[in-house]
């Protein structure tokens, strides 16, 4: 009889840990549903986005004597910001610091963050969010029913200085830039505390550099100034991508940055801003 | 008669609390397999990434249309198939997948296997829609641009991954099949 009560504690016992395990499971499983889901939940973004017009550019990379048409868009006036990235990951779980998957984001994801919903310390909420992934702009990009600027969209736009939409050829155009591009510290300031440019965009070169939806177009190896290719093997077609405009000093600073990264790297003077497409102008 | 049979259900019990425990084990954070794009194979068939899990993959990005590079990357991975020894073969996919999924529907897929002579049931042919194919572009690290409607430059990377998908090795350019038959023997007795 003893035995019988002793293996009846046992299986109550068991049956009741069980039970236990088993809800914790589903807690757990339902946690990491969510974690998981691919579903983007939206936020509100209250930023102006500028018009930009488009039109035929000469492309950074590519031959010569081929423009790139650049359909007409709209863009940020200015990076998405500490605030309202914050936003973003608390109605996003999945894309908060503790959740991330090391496919999405690297180590330093969001990396002065003193935790998942707040900001690092003496960090200004108008300031551009940085430590962010590719996968991570885009997720948020999405979260308010835009999607990030292409490359040449981009490029497009940062052709402009404060009085012309192509200021290239001006001598000093580069030099600005470089200029802007040496300061310290820069991604902690601010957005809009300085002149837009010609369209009305704010810190396109003075606060951080900015991911663009296919900065992973750039079929070029890390020293490509000559247009000549170490290893042709590395690339299939890709002789129809070379420098076509070799003066341009902090071109080849941007490219050379896009070259370098991986979609999952997170850095600390790399943020984004959005974009959209017109569709007023197409259905005309 | 009666201890036995509690004796009995507590076994029952025991191991079916342990059986739930291991289906619970995640997926390790950089697999490929947390990826939840909707991808169609050859047959037509709709799938997601975590449904090639258990096997070790032998990954590449091409487009079928392609004259340049694709050919001689569709060669090495036939190259590397003839390779793996006949008893890992069954542990293993060789996946090629498709830059260009608008041209790349699934019937011209299928009709590339059958032209190439990569019919078996080894090899995986997958395609999906723009998003999705950026996406694991940037997964794999591989660039790519459409310079024009028929046309794409990309890097050429061979990629193999584990059973639990996870990056074992790339190797990128002038792509040794030698080794990378061996490194796919090595995972998959690993795993």
């Amino acid at each position: 009889m003893k035995v019988l009560n002793c293996f009846k504690i046992v299986f109550i016992v068991l049956l009741f840990s069980c039970n236990k395990k088993n809800d914790e499971l589903q807690v757990n499983s339902t946690d990491v549903t969510k974690a998981n889901s691919n579903t983007i939940h939206p936020i509100s973004a209250d930023v102006k986005m500028v018009y930009i017009p488009g039109g035929e550019y000469k492309p950074f990379y590519g031959s010569d004597a081929v423009l790139t048409k650049v359909e007409p868009f709209l863009i940020d006036e200015r990076a998405v910001t500490n605030s309202e990235f914050l936003a973003f990951v608390k109605a996003n779980p999945k894309w908060k610091k503790s959740n991330i998957k090391k496919i999405y984001a690297d180590s330093t994801y969001l990396r002065d963050w003193q935790s998942d919903t707040e900001l690092p310390k003496n960090a200004k909420p108008d300031a551009p969010v940085c430590f962010v992934s590719w996968f991570a702009a885009k997720a948020f990009a999405q979260s308010v029913g835009k999607r990030l600027p292409t490359l040449d969209e981009w490029e497009f736009v940062a052709m402009a200085d404060e009085v012309s939409a192509n200021a290239r050829t001006k001598s000093d155009y580069s030099d600005n830039i470089i200029n802007l591009y040496l300061q310290k510290n820069r991604q902690y300031n601010q957005v809009k505390q300085s002149k837009p440019n010609y369209w009305g965009v704010y810190n396109v070169f003075d606060l951080i550099w900015e991911w663009t939806d296919d900065f992973n177009s750039v079929l070029t190896t890390n020293d490509s100034r000559t247009g000549q290719y170490e290893d042709k093997s590395l690339f299939c077609a890709g002789s129809a991508t070379s420098s076509t405009d070799i003066l341009n000093y902090a071109a080849f600073m941007r490219f050379a940055l896009r070259t370098s990264l991986k979609a999952n790297y997170t850095i600390a003077n790399l943020g984004f801003r959005c974009a959209k497409d017109t569709i007023i102008i197409k259905n005309k | 008669m009666k201890y036995i049979s509690y004796l009995f259900f507590s076994v029952v019990l025991f191991a079916s609390c342990k059986e739930k425990k291991q289906k619970a084990a995640e997926l390790p954070s950089d697999s490929i397999f947390n990826l939840t794009s909707n991808w169609k194979n050859q047959n037509n068939d709709s799938l997601q990434l975590k449904k090639l899990q258990g096997k070790t993959l032998v990954v590449v990005m091409i487009y079928t249309s392609c004259k340049s590079a694709c050919p001689i990357l569709v060669s090495k991975m036939k190259n590397i198939e003839s390779k793996i020894s006949r008893n890992d073969i069954n542990n293993v996919s060789l996946v090629l997948v498709s830059i260009d999924p608008k041209t790349d529907t699934p019937q011209r897929l299928k009709e590339f296997a059958k032209d190439n002579k990569m019919d078996a049931p080894q090899w995986m042919f997958l395609t999906s829609n723009e998003g999705a194919t950026q996406e694991f572009a940037n997964v794999l690290s591989m660039k790519y641009k459409k310079i024009s409607p028929i046309e794409f430059s990309h890097s050429n990377i061979i990629s193999v991954f584990n059973a639990n998908g996870e990056l074992v090795s790339q190797e990128e350019g002038a792509i040794d099949v030698d080794k990378v038959a061996k490194t796919v023997h090595e995972t998959v007795q690993n795993s």
